[in-house]
């Protein structure tokens, strides 16, 4: 099972929301697909990682048997080639279609790996913790979530923590998902955002709830919305000094409040339920 | 022959030249011993990415040694270095006037590329910059 935590607007409590249900359910993958910030892992405190690379083809001419003829770069889309006096490749215009090599009459243009980020696995407790990491400066993030769910496992609970907004990324990551949590705060900012993601989901056609956190401030908009679109709110985190203490000591809020773990757990089980009544 | 390549607002050499390198609206191409011309439109101006590489290409190809524009982009500026293309910097003037100032030699080359995306957003010296956006095809 597929479970994607997402939200629209940043800070509303995605990823806090992801590790204390994996943390509350056991035996579970943990995929924090938001690869431009990750940070699953500074609540769940890992001791070792095993890292790998995550690399994009690009490609590097061979100046020898390359004559100029410039159909490379006639070809390139995204005008990631120049012929001047040799050729010139721009590997962060470059979007990995392969077609230089394709086009390239002389054989001349080599496939090399260009790292883009990097992908870390580790344990904590039962669960089981992937995160990919995407070099600053690199325009495009996909690669980089696609590693991040190959580390799926079909056989498991995996539960997705997508980065915020509403584009590329997040419908990476949010693709074949069974289930949606959107995890919004009841203020106008958490509501603007809480639409938008909900257009994006409808378009994709992915059973949803809302968990709605910081419950104390704000207004009422989001509830109303939720109510009006028959979108179930399915849990609510109350905006408590406990709660935020141990947040901002980097402590997940199940492991001192057990009965939260339980509230995870019942969360969980409306998830199953949903997501099998939702197709 | 001495080819060279101005960008500019028109199709004409009384047209305002263009102070944007990858998304003016057209490059005019002078022989200067001749004094004859061709205007080209630039394709590049509807590239999602890559426009100064693109119109840069297509000063390359078209045998021009010299181009005559207000700011390169990071991203062209290799590549007309590369070409041996020499840049050179005019602020504004039809293009029959910037082509007399070079040929006085008034004009200065760019030692430098300008920032990026120059030619979008709102115009002249407010360009958007490349930083700060988020991810995404």
């Amino acid at each position: 099972m597929i479970i994607a935590v997402a939200s629209g607007k940043g800070g509303t409590g995605k990823t806090t929301v992801a590790v204390n249900m994996a943390l509350s359910i056991g035996d579970a993958n943990l995929l924090d697909c938001d690869v431009e910030e990750p940070n699953a892992h500074t609540l769940l405190h890992p001791e070792s990682l095993n890292t790998e690379s995550v690399t994009v083809p690009m490609p590097m001419i061979d100046t020898d048997r390359c004559t100029l003829c410039a159909m490379c770069a006639d070809f390139c889309e995204f005008n990631a080639i120049f012929i001047g006096k040799k050729p010139l490749v721009y590997p962060e215009i470059c979007h990995s279609c392969g077609g230089c090599f394709l086009v390239c009459p002389e054989g001349a243009i080599e496939e090399v790996a260009r790292e883009v980020g990097k992908l870390h696995r580790t344990n904590r407790d039962s669960v089981h913790l992937v995160y990919g990491e995407l070099h600053v400066g690199e325009p495009i993030a996909i690669p980089v979530i696609k590693a991040v769910k190959n580390e799926i496992d079909r056989k498991k609970i995996n539960i997705l923590d997508a980065p915020p907004g509403t584009a590329c990324p997040v419908i990476e990551t949010m693709q074949d998902s069974d289930f949606v949590v959107l995890v919004t705060e009841p203020t106008p900012f958490g509501f603007h955002d809480l639409s938008m993601t909900v257009d994006v989901i409808q378009e994709l056609d992915i059973p949803h709830g809302v968990v709605l956190n910081r419950v104390g401030v704000g207004n009422d908009e989001v509830k109303e919305f939720c109510n009006a679109k028959g979108i179930p709110i399915l849990l609510e985190i109350p905006f408590d000094r406990k709660i935020a203490e141990l947040y901002s000591n980097g402590v997940p809020f199940v492991q001192e409040m057990p009965d939260w773990r339980e509230r995870f757990q019942q969360l969980f089980e409306v998830i199953k339920e949903l997501s099998q009544n939702g197709r | 022959m001495t080819r060279i390549c101005v960008t500019s607002q028109g199709a004409e050499l009384d047209a305002l030249m263009d102070y944007r390198f990858g998304r003016c609206m057209y490059f005019i191409f002078v022989d200067l011993e001749s004094g004859e011309f061709d205007a080209v439109s630039n394709d590049a101006l509807s590239s999602a990415h890559g426009a100064g590489v693109r119109a840069a290409q297509k000063i390359a190809s078209s045998g021009a040694e010299v181009v005559i524009t207000g700011s390169v982009g990071p991203n062209a500026y290799p590549a007309l270095q590369n070409a041996g293309i020499r840049i050179m910097k005019a602020d504004s003037g039809t293009v029959r006037s910037v082509i007399e100032s070079y040929k006085e030699g008034l004009l200065s080359e760019v030692a430098s590329p300008g920032p990026a995306h120059m030619g979008l957003g709102r115009g002249m010296g407010r360009g958007r910059g490349s930083g700060g956006r988020r991810g995404g095809y």
